[in-house]
C-alpha cells in the first residue's frame, strides 16, 4: 500500500527527516512512536504532501505509484484519508456540508446516522470546522469525515490526545471497524498509519507492527506488544540503547 | 423628533471629511427617463435577468405587493394586502398631509450636495406603510431601476412601519447592462413605531459605470425592530454610504449585516451606525468584505451608546483575495454614560493556507476549498427574518456568489 524509500525531508531550510523508510502492506496498520518534536508530524504532512516539506532524497509510492510529486488532493483521490493532530478553523464551513459533500462522492449516505456513531448531535453538524471545538470534538469530527471519506489507506495524528478515556473507547471501536480489524487478517484491505506517544488508542486497536522514530529515522521496528512495553519500561531512549546509537535501523 | 437633528448633523459631518470624492451631478441627465405605467411586472421581460439579480420576482409570487420605478417614473405600485400601502414618493405627499413631518427629517436636507441634490430636484422613490397592527410577514418588493444611460436618479424613499406592525421589505437596485455611465441618489427614511418591526433587504447590483450614493437613516421607538441586510456583489464605480440608526426608544433594536463581495474597480466607502438613545436599547453591526482584482473597500461601523444599559456589537470581517485590492476597517465605539457595553472584533487577511490545505487533505480541489472557504466567509446567519424571506435571500446569494465565482 504505501512504500518509502531512503526519505529525507527539510522543513524551512531544516533537514528534520533522515534516509526513512517504512513499508506498509495491503491489510496491516502500522503504529508509529516517538517523543515530541522527533519527526512524527512531519513523516505524516510528507506522505499528504503538503507544500513546504521538501523531499530533498528519497520516494514514496502509494499503490504502486510514485507520488512524490502528487499534490495533497491528488494524493487523496487516489484513496488516502487523514485525521489531522490540529486541524484548523474554517469560519462559515460547516462540518456537516463537507460530511454530506463526501458522502455524495461515493454515491451517499446518511450524515446525521455517522455523526450519532460518534457521540455528535445534529446541532454540531450545523457548527463551522473545529470553531470552538473541545479537544475531544475536534478527534470526534476528524474520525467522522474519515468515516464519510471511507478512504484505503488512513493516517491518524494523534487521534488519542486529549481524549478522556470513554471517548478513546468509542475512537478505537469505530476505527477497528473503520480498518476492517473484525476481519480475518487475510481479507483485510483497508491499512493505516496511526501516530501517537502515548499510545492509548493501542488498548482498542491491535496493530500489526509498531516503529520508533527517532531524530527523523526509524530506530526501531517490531510486534507493537515488544516495542510498546520497552517503551513503557525504558522510554523512546531504551530502544536506542538497544539498538544502538548510530545502529541502522534495528528489529525487536 | 426634531432635536435629533443636531445629533445626527453633528455625527454626519465627521464622517463626511473622509467620503470619496464628488461625483459631478450635473454631467447625468433629468430628462430623458419617462415611461408609462404597466400592469404587469412581466411586461418588462426584456430585462426580466437584471429584476431577478435584485431580487424581484415578476410573478409576484409569496409577495405582499410590488413597486418599481424605472428611471424616473414610476411605473409599478400595487399592494395585495389591506393595511399595506405602496405608492410614489410624489402620490403620498399629495394623499397624506402628515407625511411633511417625516420628510427630511431624520435624513438633514442639507447633509451634502447629494441630499440637495435630491431636496432639489427629486424624480420620486417610493412610500411603504403599514397601518397600526398590521403584520404583513410576506415580504414586499420594491425596485428602483435605471435603464437609461447617463442619468441621473434622485429618489426619496419613505417607509413607515406604524405601532404594533411589520413590515418585510426585499428591496433591489438594479441597472441595465446596457447602461455605462448613471448616477442613483436614493434619501431613505424609515420610521419604526412602538412595537413595531421592519426588516429591510437591499441587493445592490450596479455595474461598472453607476456611481451610488444612497443617504438613509432609520428612527426606532420603544421595543421596535429594525433588521436590515445588505448583499453587494456586483461592480460599481463607486458607493459611499452611511446609514443610521436611531434607538430612540426603550429597548429598540437595530441591527445591520452586509455582505460585500468587490471586483473590477470597484470603490466602496460604506459603513453602519447606530446611535443608542433609549434605554435597554441593543445594536449589531456585522460586516463581511472582500476584495479582489483593484478593488477598494472601506468598511466602517459605528455604535455611540447614550443610554443607560445599553449594549452594541460590531464585527468587520475583512478578506483580501489579491495583492492590488485593499480593504480598510475601522470600527468606532462612543460611550457616553458608564452603564454601557460596547465591543467590536475586526480583521482583515487573506484566505490561510492551512485552511486551504485542510479541505484539499478531504479531496477537495485549491479551487474548490477556496470556494468552499469564500462562501463560508460570506455565509453570515441572517436573523430575524420570517422563513420564507430567510430562504429567498439566500437563493439571491447563492445566485449572486454563483454569478462572480
Ligand atoms: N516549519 C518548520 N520550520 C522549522 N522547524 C520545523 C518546522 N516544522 C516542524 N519543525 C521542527 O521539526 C521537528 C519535528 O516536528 P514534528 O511536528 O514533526 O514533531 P512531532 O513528532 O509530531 O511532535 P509532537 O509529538 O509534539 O506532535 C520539531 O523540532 C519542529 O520544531
Ligand atoms: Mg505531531
Amino acid at each position: 500500500m504505501l512504500e518509502i524509500q531512503n526519505l529525507s525531508v527539510e522543513v524551512g531550510g531544516k533537514r528534520i527527516l533522515n534516509d526513512l523508510n517504512l513499508h506498509i502492506g495491503e491489510g496491516e496498520v502500522h503504529v508509529l512512536f516517538g517523543a515530541n518534536g522527533s519527526g512524527k508530524t512531519t513523516l505524516f504532512l510528507t506522505i499528504l504532501g503538503f507544500p513546504g516539506y521538501n523531499v530533498v532524497e528519497g520516494k514514496i509510492d502509494f499503490k504502486g505509484v510514485d507520488i512524490t510529486e502528487f499534490n495533497i488532493t491528488d494524493r487523496v483521490k487516489l484513496g488516502m484519508g487523514v485525521s489531522f493532530q490540529h486541524p484548523p478553523e474554517i469560519r462559515g464551513v460547516k462540518l456537516g456540508d463537507v460530511v454530506e459533500q463526501l458522502l455524495e462522492r461515493r454515491g451517499g449516505g446518511d450524515a446525521k446516522a455517522l455523526a450519532r456513531k460518534l457521540n455528535l448531535s445534529e446541532e454540531f453538524l450545523s457548527r463551522d470546522l473545529n470553531l470552538g471545538f473541545s479537544g475531544g470534538e475536534v478527534k470526534r469530527s476528524e474520525i467522522l469525515q474519515l468515516l464519510a471519506q471511507n478512504p484505503d489507506f488512513f493516517m491518524f495524528d494523534e487521534p488519542d490526545s486529549g481524549v478522556d478515556v470513554e471517548n478513546v473507547e468509542l475512537l478505537g471501536g469505530i476505527t477497528n471497524e473503520m480498518l476492517e480489524r473484525d476481519r480475518r487478517p487475510s481479507k483485510r484491505q483497508k491499512s493505516a498509519l496511526i501516530i501517537s506517544h502515548i499510545g492509548y488508542i493501542l488498548n482498542y486497536i491491535k496493530a500489526d507492527r509498531a516503529h520508533v522514530l527517532l531524530d527523523g529515522r526509524i530506530a526501531c521496528s517490531g510486534m507493537t506488544e515488544e516495542i510498546y512495553n520497552h517503551i513503557l519500561n525504558e522510554g523512546f531512549e531504551g530502544c536506542v540503547a538497544k539498538c544502538g546509537k548510530e545502529g541502522v535501523r534495528c528489529e525487536f | 423628533m426634531k432635536g435629533l437633528k443636531a445629533v445626527l448633523q453633528n455625527a454626519e459631518k465627521k464622517v463626511l471629511g473622509v467620503s470619496s470624492e464628488e461625483v459631478k451631478i450635473e454631467s447625468y441627465r433629468l430628462k430623458g427617463g419617462e415611461h408609462d405605467s404597466i400592469s404587469s411586472l412581466k411586461e418588462l421581460d426584456e430585462y426580466e435577468g437584471e429584476l431577478l439579480a435584485a431580487g424581484i420576482d415578476p410573478e409576484e409570487k409569496g409577495r405582499s405587493g410590488s413597486f418599481l420605478q424605472q428611471d424616473h417614473s414610476v411605473v409599478f405600485a400595487k399592494s395585495l394586502i389591506p393595511g399595506l400601502e405602496i405608492l410614489s414618493t410624489e402620490e403620498a405627499i399629495k394623499k397624506h398631509s402628515w407625511l411633511d413631518e417625516y420628510l427630511w427629517n431624520i435624513v438633514p436636507a442639507d447633509k451634502d450636495i447629494y441630499t440637495k441634490e435630491v431636496a432639489e430636484r427629486p424624480t420620486q422613490g417610493y412610500f411603504l406603510r403599514a397601518e397600526k397592527g398590521t403584520k404583513i410577514t410576506l415580504p414586499l418588493q420594491s425596485c428602483l431601476f435605471i435603464s437609461k444611460d447617463r442619468i441621473r436618479q434622485n429618489v426619496h424613499n419613505i417607509v413607515i412601519a406604524e405601532e404594533n406592525s411589520e413590515l418585510n421589505i426585499i428591496t433591489g437596485c438594479t441597472v441595465a447592462h446596457t447602461v455605462s455611465e448613471a448616477l442613483h441618489l436614493g434619501i431613505s427614511e424609515f420610521y419604526v413605531k412602538k412595537n413595531a418591526k421592519i426588516t429591510f433587504t437591499m441587493v445592490h447590483n450596479w455595474s461598472g459605470g453607476v456611481d451610488v450614493r444612497p443617504r438613509s437613516a432609520t428612527l426606532i421607538e420603544d421595543n421596535g425592530v429594525f433588521i436590515s441586510n445588505y448583499i453587494f456583489m456586483t461592480p460599481v464605480k463607486s458607493l459611499q454610504m452611511y446609514p443610521t440608526a436611531i434607538c430612540a426608544g426603550e429597548n429598540s433594536r437595530a441591527s445591520f449585516q452586509s455582505i460585500i463581495y468587490a471586483h473590477g474597480n470597484t470603490n466602496i466607502d460604506s459603513g453602519s451606525r447606530i446611535v443608542l438613545q433609549g434605554k435597554g436599547s441593543r445594536g449589531e453591526i456585522i460586516s463581511r468584505a472582500i476584495a479582489t482584482d483593484d478593488a477598494r473597500i472601506i468598511a466602517k461601523g459605528d455604535l455611540v451608546g447614550e443610554a443607560e444599559n445599553v449594549r452594541g456589537h460590531l464585527e468587520c470581517r475583512g478578506l483580501m483575495l489579491s495583492d492590488s485590492s485593499m480593504i480598510e476597517s475601522i470600527p468606532e465605539l462612543k460611550a457616553r454614560r458608564k452603564n454601557i457595553d460596547l465591543s467590536h472584533e475586526a480583521a482583515v487577511g487573506k484566505i490561510a493556507e492551512e485552511e486551504i490545505r485542510y479541505l484539499m487533505a478531504r479531496g477537495f480541489t485549491e479551487d474548490e476549498a477556496v470556494g468552499m472557504i469564500i462562501r463560508g466567509f460570506l455565509s453570515i446567519d441572517i436573523k430575524g427574518l420570517p422563513e420564507g424571506l430567510a430562504r429567498e435571500t439566500k437563493k439571491m446569494f447563492d445566485m449572486t456568489l454563483e454569478k462572480v465565482m
